[in-house]
């Protein structure tokens, strides 16, 4: 069976009135971009919505025209995959904040007629699930038959089941934690702090001064990755390899994993903007729903509804399977529908995108009743 | 009446059951379509833990042996651990788990006192390998398999109170020796018991 969507297009949409968002700020307009695949049914009850992570983007599937690589979760997403695009109409936007086409600090501030930049408001999950539900308004989908995401996306998931219990059937909460730890928090920090810290960082400003952040960008990316991998898949597949097969006494790259890093911060800064990878880590730190409950995380799921699935990663350590299970705990306390899968698998917090046999099975199984 | 009904009898509609060791979730599912009872299941494998979210029901990928201290005490109306405690490393723990969980628990056992058993270990002086117990000591997962009595034995020791019990033979079926001498005919035995 062919499981290629073939090329896909984005759409952009605006959405129905403004936005208060959570820091008391309004956007005026919410301008999103996203791309769907699949048809959807006459009665609208076959749309799942995929929330995209830290870094991602509405392009999850299906390649653009020229593009040699697919979308972030072309692994997942297609006919016959686990995510079944010849049964449901999925929906991926790009979420406010970001910077490929939706409304974001690289946008132009139709009241000033300048960037953003540093001015764009930090945003929250509430924020992204609240934007989401008004492109569902504007989609004719008044109940998503499931929310699907993995990481930051998972944590979308379990915002959609808590805050619209009604308008959302099952939610798959893949490789994700119900708040950040400390240590979580340190990372994200160094990485904004590499690129504050960057002389063309301008303080946020750098479109209007025609710089970019790319170095701090870049060591902030190189951070991250570090921590989506595993320490077994990083010996796999880099070891101790060296460049030139002898030491040189240098600097410059030598190691293979040094080159593989350095390459990776060099393609994500040519195509990220720094403001938006700022409050990317914001809304990560900011996440905690138990906050709401005297850090009660089964109260905080009082009003959810949803049949829910949590998936975990053995290798995970930037959230690890305990972090899943203090989700699946509270909401075994809560008495609300819930199973969980602790998957095997080699790829680290990466896991999620791969195409993991055990957890792809389990994905659908969940997905088709 | 076979095991199943008996488990059906002994649970009231719409009660909240917890499965141990729930394998592919046949009994869960029987009890969701007839009783309607709200059911989540604990299992260790893949396939079966696959099988369970197939048929819709909620199940948690969780090792018993590990420890069952994320359920809160009497959480469930029902705790059902049906062919499961002989596999287990600390048995007499998971007894305990279960009737701290359950507000009444139900525990189905294969009976090691079954005269066939006994009869297979005379003759052969070997480790029996029967109908019911297909594999080499070696290679077999029941690591704590007991008779009827000594079952009994422990929930006394631990203060579990057997409110009912009921015992098939091989075929399934609750006749003749089996309910006179059940510790030697019995080839199962099913317990609702509480603490």
């Amino acid at each position: 069976m062919d499981d290629s969507l073939g090329f896909v297009e984005a759409s952009k949409i605006t959405l129905n009135g403004s936005l208060d968002l959570e820091c008391g700020k309004t956007l005026k307009t919410v301008e999103l971009v996203y791309e769907t695949y699949g048809s959807l049914n006459s009665d609208a009850s076959n749309a799942i919505l995929i929330c995209h992570a830290l870094s991602g983007n509405h392009h999850a599937a299906g390649k653009y025209k020229g593009d040699k690589r697919p979308g972030w979760w072309d692994s997942l997403i297609g006919p016959g995959k686990a995510i079944d695009t010849n049964k449901f109409f999925v929906v991926c936007p790009n979420n406010i904040g970001g910077c490929h086409g939706s409304i974001g600090p690289s946008s132009i501030n139709s009241e000033t007629g300048d960037y953003f930049g540093p001015d764009f408001p930090i945003i929250t999950v509430k924020d992204w699930v609240r934007s989401q539900a008004m492109l569902s308004d504007c989609m004719g989908i008044d109940r998503w038959h499931a929310v699907v995401g993995g990481s930051l996306g998972g944590m979308q998931a379990l915002e959609w089941s808590r805050l619209f219990p009604k308008r959302i059937k099952k939610a798959g909460i893949i490789a994700a934690a119900p708040k950040l730890s400390a240590q979580n928090i340190a990372f994200n920090e160094v990485a904004r702090q590499a690129i504050v810290n960057d002389p063309d960082f301008n303080e946020g400003r750098y479109l209007d001064k025609n710089t970019s952040p790319k170095q701090g960008l870049k060591l902030a990316r190189m951070v991250g990755h570090i921590t989506y991998l595993s320490e077994e898949a990083m010996r796999s597949k880099f070891g101790r390899e060296l460049r030139e097969e002898k030491l040189n006494f240098g600097f410059d790259a030598e190691f293979e994993i040094e080159s593989y890093l350095r390459y990776q911060g060099d393609v994500f800064s040519e195509n990220f903007d720094a403001n938006t990878y700022l409050i990317m880590t914001k809304v990560l730190d900011y996440f905690d729903p138990a906050s709401e409950c005297n850090g009660e995380l089964a109260d905080a799921f009082k009003s959810i509804e949803a049949q829910i699935l949590v998936v975990s990663f053995s290798t995970d350590w930037r959230f690890s399977p305990e972090r899943s299970k203090e989700i699946v705990n509270a909401l075994i306390e809560a008495k609300k529908n819930v199973s969980y899968l602790e998957i095997n698998s080699p790829h680290g917090h990466d896991s999620f995108l791969f195409n993991e046999q055990d957890y792809v099975k389990g994905l659908a199984s969940f997905l088709k009743n | 009446m076979d095991t199943i009904e008996v488990i059906k009898n002994w649970i009231d509609k719409e009660s909240q059951v917890l499965d141990l060791g729930c394998g592919d979730g046949n009994i869960l599912n029987i009890l969701t379509k007839e009783l309607g009872v709200t059911a989540l299941g604990v299992e260790i494998n893949q396939e079966n833990l696959n099988e369970c979210i197939n048929l819709g029901l909620n199940v948690i990928q969780q090792n018993i042996d590990e420890g069952l201290s994320n359920f809160s005490n009497k959480s469930f109306d029902v705790v059902i651990m049906s062919q499961t405690i002989q596999v287990l490393k600390e048995p007499k723990q998971a007894l305990l788990e279960v009737t701290r969980i359950g507000k009444e628990s139900i525990v189905t056992i294969p009976n090691f006192g079954h005269w066939a058993t006994r009869l297979n270990l005379l003759l052969s002086g070997r480790m029996p390998v029967t109908g019911a117990l297909p594999n080499n000591w070696y290679d077999t997962e029941n690591i704590h398999l007991c008779t009827i009595k000594d079952f009994e034995v422990l929930c006394s020791e631990c203060g579990i109170d057997i409110l009912e019990k009921r015992f098939f033979n091989g075929s399934g079926k609750e006749k003749g020796l089996t309910q006179i001498v059940p510790n030697a005919f019995a080839a199962t035995a099913i317990y609702k018991i509480s603490k």
